[in-house]
């Protein structure tokens, strides 16, 4: 359907020119909100819209001093010349998020990442019994609503003082990432040649020796991107973090879901446009990984 | 056929090849079965326990019976209808005294207050003077409060003191058990459930419709371009769908705010003049527009992978045999994609009759959806009963349309990405 024929009659012309019209305005629907928030971060004035200086490109109407806020918010002294650095990670509150969000993530991620890949593989075994019924309930954290989940895991942690605890966050969101884990394994288990394994047993390696030396090496990319995805489901999760963190808890998003709603500066803009940057970086590792595992299976040409 | 039993294959121990063959399978499926055990059991004990637990809240509720024990022995063969009696009121004292000594007088007040409005002052007011108070109690709680005569208030505590209710579900569902156990709807102006879930409904629907309006023609395109340039376009449906929901958030405020993007765009062309700027955020049409861009690459990504597994020749095959463009598209192409059509539009649902985040932000007061309501009884009004009652209505319709998704699709064929 690509292309247009030279036999095309003028409707037909028409029609194609349209339908492409079309799709560009829905590609902008979806993309300029995202890129809008980059130029935005750069205002000089504390407003959510593009100042006439802007818009005429003067240099004074841009200012880098939302970016210089994320640090400066929360430090004891932003005035100071020496230890300006050491404030800044010890006491800034956006700092503090980001630690927050990257210590909750990274231990969530290796939670439901080494419990996902082992059910993975025992769910790719032709012989597993119950198999349907055992997915269902592996990837129903992403289908309960959140706000269930949230309520749920508040009431039953409170109970064993794990509710506004460090232990409770990365339970409660390695629970969230486990579905991501489960689906991406299972899937690049589904390429995987079982009869690997029964050569490496039958030469005598052993079921841990087999699985670390000759089934994980082919699917790492799928462990890895199932990685990515846990990660990046606890990095932006924030109904669990409103529900359950105490005030030195704070997420990234749950840092911003209260600029949002009581004091809405750019310093919001200015980190969301980091976060855009970090979700590009992380696009683009899936993508490298997609490619190699695409290669490494010789589904495409080299 | 009895020859067959007499001369089973044995294997080389003498044992029956059927059994040993029979329990070398069922050591695969238990060694198949125990890779996937720890994370059924972290599963357990971190999700499901949980929130059947929580759940559990929406027809449990011990607060009254345990805090005052003897005022809810007195009230068990009570009525509902009768003059209160004597004993009644002694044990009412009684629970009174002790429950202001422990300090759980607020929560019994509060717990009774949510079947008999204007209950707390009363409690807490009466509790205070309860211990200087002599026989007969009766008179002497009715001289301090005359509310007490009253035997509505009664009924109020005969109804806290159930352990086990369908109060709380048929609050959620806008009726109100009476004492005598019947079900009534709610008086007109507290009828609020109801409403919000078809609004949930409602709003989840117009956002599958327009995520399926813009989706088909986009994943249309991508599927049927050279791979070079899809996988280029696909970057734009991708990048949203990793992009934090906070920011993407954010970026619509910025947009449609009254002083936004999308404003000063209007007044620039003199689409509208600068003192009559549209509202379109902070109210239902903000919700749908910023969580239609939200759930959009929900319906992308499957509608695409259907898509692009219809061979192109059905399409050439029909319009060589004399059919119009539109016929082919109608007739031959668009019946192939609604296993897509299912699948993002079951998924896109889902997401969005749970969502909190969006409506919360965006959405005013008529954009807020059932979530927002739960999270208020859960972080406000502190009402968890009623917060599990919502909560498991709204579980219910989620869970069914996950068992229609798993029907039509199949959980297996879920990807990402």
């Amino acid at each position: 359907m690509s292309g247009l024929p030279p036999y095309a009659g003028f409707g037909e012309r028409l029609w194609y020119y349209t339908f492409r019209v079309i799709c560009g305005l829905i590609f902008l629907f979806l993309i300029t909100p995202i890129l809008i928030v980059i130029p935005l971060s750069f205002n000089v004035e504390p407003y959510f819209s593009f100042t006439p200086g802007m818009l005429s490109f003067k240099s004074e109407a841009f200012s880098t001093r939302w970016y210089l806020d994320i640090l400066q918010n929360g430090m004891a002294n932003p005035d100071a010349t020496t230890g300006w650095w050491a404030d800044a990670w010890s006491n800034s509150q956006w700092v503090r998020s980001m630690k927050n969000s990257f210590y909750i993530g990274i231990l969530s991620t290796l939670i439901s990442t080494a419990l996902g890949t082992l059910a993975a593989v025992g769910l790719s075994r032709s012989e597993m019994p119950f198999k349907n019924a055992i997915m269902a309930t592996l990837i129903s954290p992403m289908i309960v609503p959140l706000v269930i989940t949230a309520a749920g895991a508040f009431y039953a942690f409170s109970q064993f003082n794990l509710a506004y605890t460090y232990s409770g966050l990365i339970l409660a969101h390695a629970v969230l990432g486990i579905p991501f884990v489960i689906i991406t394994v299972t899937a690049t288990l589904v390429g995987f040649d079982q009869s690997l394994v029964r050569a490496a047993q039958s030469m005598g390696a052993s079921p841990i020796t087999t699985f670390f030396k000759v089934q994980m090496p082919l699917i790492l990319p799928g462990v890895i991107s199932g990685a990515l995805f846990a990660f990046i489901t606890s990095f932006d999760e924030v109904v669990v973090v409103i529900q359950m963190a105490a005030a030195e808890q704070r997420t990234i998003p749950r840092q911003m879901f209260s600029g949002i709603r009581e004091q809405i500066s750019p310093t919001i803009l200015a980190v969301a446009t980091v976060l855009v940057i970090i979700s590009i970086a992380l696009l683009a590792t899936l993508e490298l990984l997609r490619r190699r595992s695409e290669r490494l299976r010789g589904l495409s040409a080299s | 056929m009895s020859d067959t039993h007499t001369a089973a294959v044995m294997a080389a121990d003498g044992t029956p090849l059927k059994a040993r063959l029979a329990r070398a399978m069922f050591r695969r499926k238990l060694d198949a079965f125990l890779l996937v055990l720890p994370l059924l059991v972290f599963l357990m004990v971190f999700f499901l326990a949980p929130i059947a637990w929580f759940l559990s809240k929406g027809f449990h509720d011990d607060l009254f019976a345990t805090e005052m024990p003897n005022t809810t022995a007195a009230l068990a063969d009570w009525d509902g209808s009768t003059e209160p009696t004597e004993a009644q009121y002694a044990a009412l004292v009684t629970d009174l005294i002790a429950t202001r000594k422990t300090k759980t007088i607020g929560k019994v007040a509060t717990r009774v207050n949510r079947e008999h409005s204007g209950a707390r002052s009363l409690f807490t007011s009466s509790a205070r003077k309860a211990a200087k108070l002599d026989a007969p109690f009766k008179e002497a709680l009715i001289k301090t409060k005359k509310a007490w005569g009253d035997i509505a208030v009664w009924q109020g505590m005969k109804a806290a003191s159930r352990t086990y209710t369908i109060g709380y579900y048929a609050n959620a569902l806008d009726r109100r058990q009476l004492a005598d156990g019947s079900i009534v709807a709610q008086p007109e102006q507290r009828q609020i459930h109801v409403k919000l879930l078809i609004r949930t409904l409602e709003i989840s629907l117009q956002v599958t419709l327009y995520c399926l309006l813009l989706g088909y023609p986009i994943a249309y395109l991508l599927a049927t371009l050279p791979n070079r340039t899809s996988n280029l376009l696909m970057i734009l449906v991708l990048l949203p769908f990793w992009t934090s929901i906070l920011v993407r958030t954010t970026a619509w405020i910025a947009m449609l705010q009254s002083q936004g993007v999308l404003n000063d765009l209007f007044v620039f062309f003199g689409v509208t003049a600068d003192e009559a700027r549209f509202s379109l955020i902070y109210n239902k049409l903000g919700t749908l527009i910023a969580m239609t861009h939200i759930l959009l690459p929900f319906m992308v990504l499957p509608l695409y992978s259907v898509m692009k597994g219809i061979p192109p020749s059905y399409v050439r095959a029909a319009k060589s045999l004399g059919a119009t463009n539109w016929t082919a598209f109608w007739r031959v192409y668009a019946p192939q994609t609604v296993p897509g059509i299912g699948a993002g539009a079951i998924l896109v649902f889902i997401v969005a009759i749970g969502y909190y985040i969006t409506p919360a932000l965006v959405g005013g007061q008529d954009g807020q959806m059932i979530s927002n309501f739960i999270d208020f009884h859960m972080r406000r009004s502190l009402n968890w009963n009623l917060a599990a009652a919502l909560g498991t209505v709204l579980l219910v319709v989620v869970l069914t349309l996950y068992w229609i998704y798993d029907r039509v699709v199949g959980i297996d064929n879920m990807k990402l990405g």
